[in-house]
């Protein structure tokens, strides 16, 4: 790590005003001293935002729920309405990461998560999205880990959260607030696309932060399935992750929601694929014609080809088990 | 800050407290020491150890306020007043945790390098009570890699001492739970 | 001496053990010493070329650091090939970090920068402008097969005639397996602390299998005989990274040598990817069999890859040629030289990758046939080596297939693959047997009973968490007959009794019949002490006519006639014995080998392609074990280790890069607990006079081999699926 100040609000304005370019906020760190350890990522200073008033969860007016940018993915998971309520969600962040990493790893961090791309992390390499206009080698090179949708030619990284898939699923809202005041963004905007400028992540602008994620009261808990496959049974990222929820009506789709992690820049929705089915009974015909249509586009490379046939079957899967109302 | 505080490029070292194993310290530290370089290389509590130095192994694994975490991951300057117990802290006096005595009984280690991670691990676990079976435990002590390949003997030993353990947390578990308690409806 | 209260064969605890589950043990990064600095590597980003420049200057500004050492700055160091040559060294010419301006691999070490403090150290490490003249780089072994030749290894000449054998072969059986780079990974990453002593001589914490190997290594590198120690009383984990000196203790001794200063150096997780590896290999196995399924004819060939400056080899293909009953049998081992780092011996080196081709075939070869796989292994079964023509000294691998059978269930096992299923889940049984050479190496020990009452017995050999400190332990107390209580083992320490390299499953058979040895004499001197007096009851009595037991000596014609060794030891003070014990000759007539069978049930997920193994059996043959716990413990590892070798472990490298990519434990997967199900290890009787004076033939390896192919056998038997390119992961398996 290169040398850096420290400074530690208590209070959230105080924390943006002492935002500067190259300053980081911090908060559980489990990311953004990995980086920092791989010179990724240089700050002149860390604002330590873990004294800020963002902790709790609280119902809304609306029945959803308010989750403060400092709970942990450990008491977000575990809490009782989560579990009660969002049981994808829980699903979700118990998935990722390790008991360790969820007790330190906070709400608003999970959403900022980089890429774990070799070429990113390798600081002897090119890569465009750490050192823009470099090139990305990763398209000719080790790609198996890559995006099948929504890749450009300068980047095929892939976001890594389970947890976004799932609240990308529930529509969650992230809450900011920056030098310019307070805002709301759906979460499906949260996340960019890489484009031209996949060195952006995300559409927070400079000494935003996130101070809360706010859940939508329908959290389709009976019959939601978050289904993950990697490559060991567990602490390993995502080859294809897929968030399902559907609300039922006898057999017929009432509605649906599918989110899928592993396979793009962010968590991939397609309101068409959640629209094909509804009005369909649910069942293999329709879980597959919706899986097409949600893949519709994508392409692979050398190595990961197979994620999109895989995509395919585990959104079938996942589906099949939301429709049962199983608790995996 | 004290005038006579360490500096290194530039940076002045901050002044912490921690109750560490039940001991109040009073550092300095910069700000990019991690928990476990404070631990390791000002402290010389070499029982907590470096495996991957990336939050990847659980190697680091402490408990901070009663939770485990990874110490490689975390800056010791952030934890001001927080409460640490490494294993170096588990045991009472020359009584080993029960954890520990079931860890050599079932010869739950080889190297013996992930062990005081796996250790602390096992305790955080059963603090957080999710763990009620095999599977689970399996499931929630996978941030923990063991080279050797001990897993079954690690399994056996916490499974035994969970429910001697489970007696010995009091004050730390409910430090632990708290987060969960405060925010309940 | 085995008497009720013996300590030899019992399941004991670790006598290590409090000191690992408190935090006490220390590791090679773990030592204090004073005014110590901080050295961190810089690694080259090219695979081949030369560095034309190293620019320093902004490192060096950075407040702390003290010193950027490179090849053209660091002290003097020697020039010829021979002094970089160690005890596990390849045939060529050894690396020598920081020589000079050429870069020999990605990842080679370049630059150590050196602070008062670790976090600036690397920092400052960022910092270095390196520029180089690359040159074009080959890392890709399948690329360069045109460019491959004989390895330098001695392989048995072709018995028979595998021609005609092959050509009349009711089957007949080609197929080629692959397998990728693996690297040791052991929990601790390689460390060297270098205590600079006031007088310029050094002692050295390091973690290796070997403090003399490199204590020699360092005298001959640095002209510095008889001035350098190596500690290492704990390892945490090698598998074989430790065989050899690693870049880290040169580096590190080269700093404290110029700053004349205490200097630490540990390596980062992603420069544990900058060393030794297993090789990745390509291998063609032939076979031709007669209808019952009998080999007639068997051809292995291996193709391994290796460095520019050295030919690594390995025991790949021999197994082929011993394991069954086969009158004709070629075997062949070639290299390709790349652009990276000498591979390195790693756990069970030649035969992970061997047997895994070899029991895999005889699988295909036993669907081909319509014979059960046990069954065909019955039918080729053999108690001579055939590569040497020599009878085994014991081989109960027959013991092994049938109580591991039994034990897991083989007799239930449907013969079609796809014929077990669950829900989502194919189940699959599998089997493969295991096979590692039973090796004794020279060793030496000393053993001295002090007037406390203790004894302390001694070799400069080490615990890599095989349990070393435990079993010598307990060979030592059963040989004086004292509690394990009264006995200290000492290891770890190049100024102790010269012994070999920590490796190969050799330890108990080398280290151990030396310790048993030492024991010995000095029972010869307790007897001789008491017979100091001609009164004495013990007069005219030989070693053989005494027993040693709770630590008295007693006459065995007269259990009365009993003197507390204690009481011996108060009149002549401290007994000592050192002794060198080399392997028997009666060894020559014979092979020598450890067997195993296992058994393996595995679960694939039909749609997604996931894999668990559910279940494991391993059944061991390895003559006398000595600690059932801690030789069980090695086993369930090296099963892990397999299973780890059949699913998951692959250093992936970017050859247009020439470098490893997923150089860390996020990416390069091992099993996590979550991984492992139920392992049960059993070991069969064995009795073997012939290996050592023990009859114990070691542990270390004989777990892992054979799993990869049992669990690939498994897959196809859930699946229909042949996998013939490790890992199994579950894209080939969609």
């Amino acid at each position: 790590m290169n040398p850096f100040s420290y400074a530690r609000p208590t209070r959230i304005d105080e924390a943006i005003s002492l935002f500067q370019p190259d300053s980081r906020y911090i908060a559980g760190g489990t990311n953004l001293l990995d980086l920092m350890k791989e010179n990724v990522v240089r700050p002149a200073q860390l604002i330590d935002i873990t004294r800020l008033p963002l902790q709790g969860i609280e119902e809304t007016a609306e029945g959803g729920l308010r989750i403060g940018a400092l709970v942990s993915n450990s008491d977000l998971a575990w809490h009782p309405l989560v579990e009660r309520h969002y049981p994808l969600l829980a699903q979700a962040i118990l998935a990722g990461a390790s008991a360790q990493l969820r007790n330190m790893a906070s709400t608003g961090g999970n959403l900022l998560q980089r890429t774990r791309c070799y070429y990113f992390y390798d600081s002897t390499t090119a890569c465009n999205k750490r050192e823009p206009g470099t090139g990305c080698p990763a398209r000719s090179g080790l790609n198996r880990i890559h995006a099948i949708l929504g890749h450009s030619d300068a980047c095929i990284a892939v976001h890594p959260s389970d947890m976004c898939v799932a609240m990308a699923a529930l529509d969650a809202v992230v809450h900011v607030q920056g030098p310019q005041g307070e805002r709301q963004i759906a979460f499906n905007d949260f996340h960019r696309l890489p484009g031209e400028k996949p060195e952006r992540d995300n559409n927070l602008t400079d000494g935003e932060l996130i101070t809360a994620v706010e859940l939508p009261a329908s959290g389709f808990a009976e019959h939601s399935a978050y289904l993950k496959v990697r490559d060991r049974a567990s602490y390993a990222f995502a080859l294809v992750s897929v968030a399902a929820a559907l609300k039922l009506d006898g057999g017929t789709i009432s509605a649906a929601r599918i989110a899928l992690g592993g396979v793009a820049h962010k968590p991939w929705r397609r309101a068409e694929a959640e629209a094909a089915l509804v009005g369909q009974s649910a069942g293999d015909a329709a879980f597959n014609a919706a899986a097409d249509v949600l893949l519709q586009g994508a392409s692979g490379f050398e190595h990961n080809t197979f994620k999109i046939d895989l995509a395919r079957r585990a959104i079938v899967r996942a589906l099949t088990d939301a429709a049962k109302g199983v608790a995996p | 800050m004290n005038q006579n505080s360490p500096t290194a490029g530039g940076i002045i070292a901050c002044p912490i407290t921690i109750e560490l194993n039940g001991q109040t310290r009073q550092l300095e530290v910069f700000p990019w020491t991690t928990l476990l370089d404070l631990l390791r290389e000002q402290l010389a509590l070499t029982g907590t150890k470096k495996g991957c130095d990336h939050g990847q192994c659980g190697a680091c694994t402490v408990l901070l306020n009663g939770r485990r975490i990874n110490s490689c991951l975390t800056l010791a300057v952030m934890h001001d007043g927080a409460e640490l117990t490494t294993i170096e802290g588990l045991a009472d006096g020359d009584s080993l945790h029960p954890m520990q005595a079931a860890f050599v009984k079932h010869d739950a280690f080889q190297c013996g390098y992930c062990t005081p991670g796996q250790i602390c691990s096992a305790v955080g676990m059963v603090s957080e009570g999710r763990a009620q079976s095999l599977g689970e435990i399996r499931e929630q002590m996978s941030g923990n890699l063991c080279r050797c390949g001990a897993y079954p003997n690690i399994l056996a030993a916490i499974e035994e001492a969970m429910p001697e353990t489970r007696k010995t947390l009091g004050a730390v578990q409910t430090d632990a739970q708290k987060g969960v308690r405060e925010v309940q409806p | 001496m085995n008497s009720m209260t013996s300590p030899l064969g019992k399941p004991v605890d670790r006598v290590d053990g409090p000191l690992k589950v408190t935090g006490q043990a220390q590791y090679a990064a773990e030592f204090q010493v004073p005014g110590l600095l901080y050295g961190s590597v810089v690694n080259s980003s090219i695979a081949r070329g030369r560095i034309l420049q190293i620019d320093s200057s902004a490192a060096e500004a950075v407040p702390g650091v003290v010193l950027v050492l490179t090849h053209a700055n660091r002290p003097p160091i020697a020039s010829y090939d021979k002094a970089y040559e160690d005890e596990d060294s390849a045939d060529g010419a050894s690396f020598r970090p920081l020589f000079n301006d050429r870069v020999l691999y990605s990842g080679q070490p370049i630059a150590l920068v050196v602070a008062e403090n670790l976090e600036l150290a690397r920092y400052a490490g960022s910092l270095l402008k390196v520029e180089y003249a690359a040159e074009p780089h080959n890392t890709d072994l399948r690329a360069r097969l045109g460019k491959m030749h004989k390895a330098p290894a001695e392989i048995p000449p072709e018995r028979g005639d595998v021609g005609s054998a092959m050509a009349s072969a009711r089957y007949r059986l080609d197929v080629e397996y692959s397998s990728p780079v693996e690297h040791h990974n052991p929990m601790e990453p390689h460390a060297s602390t270098v205590h600079y002593l006031p007088d310029g001589q050094l002692e050295i914490h390091d973690k290796t299998q070997g403090v003399q190997n490199c204590m020699h290594y360092l005298e001959a590198v640095f002209g510095m005989e008889g001035q350098i120690r190596i500690l290492a009383p704990f390892v945490g984990g090698a598998f074989g990274s430790g065989l050899r000196p690693q870049y880290q203790l040169p580096l590190a001794v080269m700093a404290a040598l110029k700053l004349k200063q205490s200097v630490r150096v540990v390596l980062k997780r992603q420069q544990m990817f900058t060393f030794g590896y297993r090789p990745r290999t390509i291998q063609r196995i032939g076979i031709g069999a007669g209808p019952g399924g009998q080999l007639e004819a068997l051809t292995h060939q291996a193709i391994g890859q290796t460095s520019s400056f050295e030919d690594f080899t390995e025991h790949v293909v021999e197994w082929s040629g011993m394991l069954y009953q086969c009158p004709s049998v070629r075997l062949d081992y070639r290299l390709v030289s790349l652009d990276m780092y000498t591979p390195l011996d790693m756990r069970a080196p030649g035969a992970a990758l061997g047997v895994f081709a070899l029991e895999c075939a005889m699988d295909e070869l036993a669907s081909a046939a319509g014979v059960d796989p046990l069954a065909l292994r019955l039918t080729n079964y053999t108690d001579r080596n055939g590569n040497q023509d020599k009878p085994y000294s014991s081989k109960a691998l027959r013991e092994c297939y049938e109580q591991g059978a039994e034990r897991f269930g083989w007799s239930k096992r449907l013969p079609e693959p796809r014929s077990m299923r669950e829900g989502n889940q194919l189940i699959g049984w599998g089997m493969a047997t295991g096979v590692w050479e039973a090796l004794q190496m020279p060793a030496s020990a000393k053993a001295c009973l002090g007037p406390d009452g203790r004894l302390k017995v001694s070799s400069a050999t080490a615990d890599i968490g095989t349990g070393t400190y435990t079993v010598m332990t307990q060979i030592a107390a059963a040989a004086l007959g004292l509690p394990m209580e009264r006995v200290d083992f000492h290891l770890g320490d190049s100024s102790l009794s010269k012994a070999p390299l920590e490796g190969g499953s050799a330890t108990v058979s080398s280290v151990g019949s030396a310790v048993q040895k030492a024991c010995e004499e000095l029972r010869q001197k307790l007897l001789d002490a008491t017979q100091q007096s001609p009164e004495s009851p013990f007069t005219g009595a030989r070693l053989e006519d005494v027993s040693f037991n709770a630590g008295n000596m007693v006459l065995k014609s007269a259990p009365e006639t009993s003197v507390d060794l204690q009481q011996i030891i108060a009149m002549t003070g401290a007994l000592e014995a050192e002794v060198s014990v080399k392997p028997g000759e009666k060894r020559n007539e014979y092979a020598t080998s450890t067997h195993s069978a296992v058994f393996v049930e595995v679960r694939v997920d039909e749609a997604l392609g996931t894999v668990r193994v559910t279940r494991v059996v391993s059944a061991v043959a390895a003559g006398r074990i000595v600690n059932p716990k801690t030789a069980g413990n090695q086993i369930v590892g090296g099963v892990v280790w397999g299973i780890g070798m059949a699913l998951q472990e692959e250093s992936q490298i970017d050859h247009h890069l020439g470098r490893f990519m997923n150089h860390n434990f996020a990416e390069y997967h091992i099993p996590v607990n979550a991984d492992i199900g139920a392992i049960d290890v059993l070991f069969v009787d064995e009795q073997d006079d012939v290996v050592n004076e023990l009859g114990s033939k070691g542990v270390g390896e004989i777990g892992i081999v054979g799993v990869a192919a049992a669990v690939a056998n498994a897959i196809y038997h859930a699946t229909g699926k042949r996998v013939r390119d490790l890992p199994i992961t579950l894209d080939k398996l969609m």
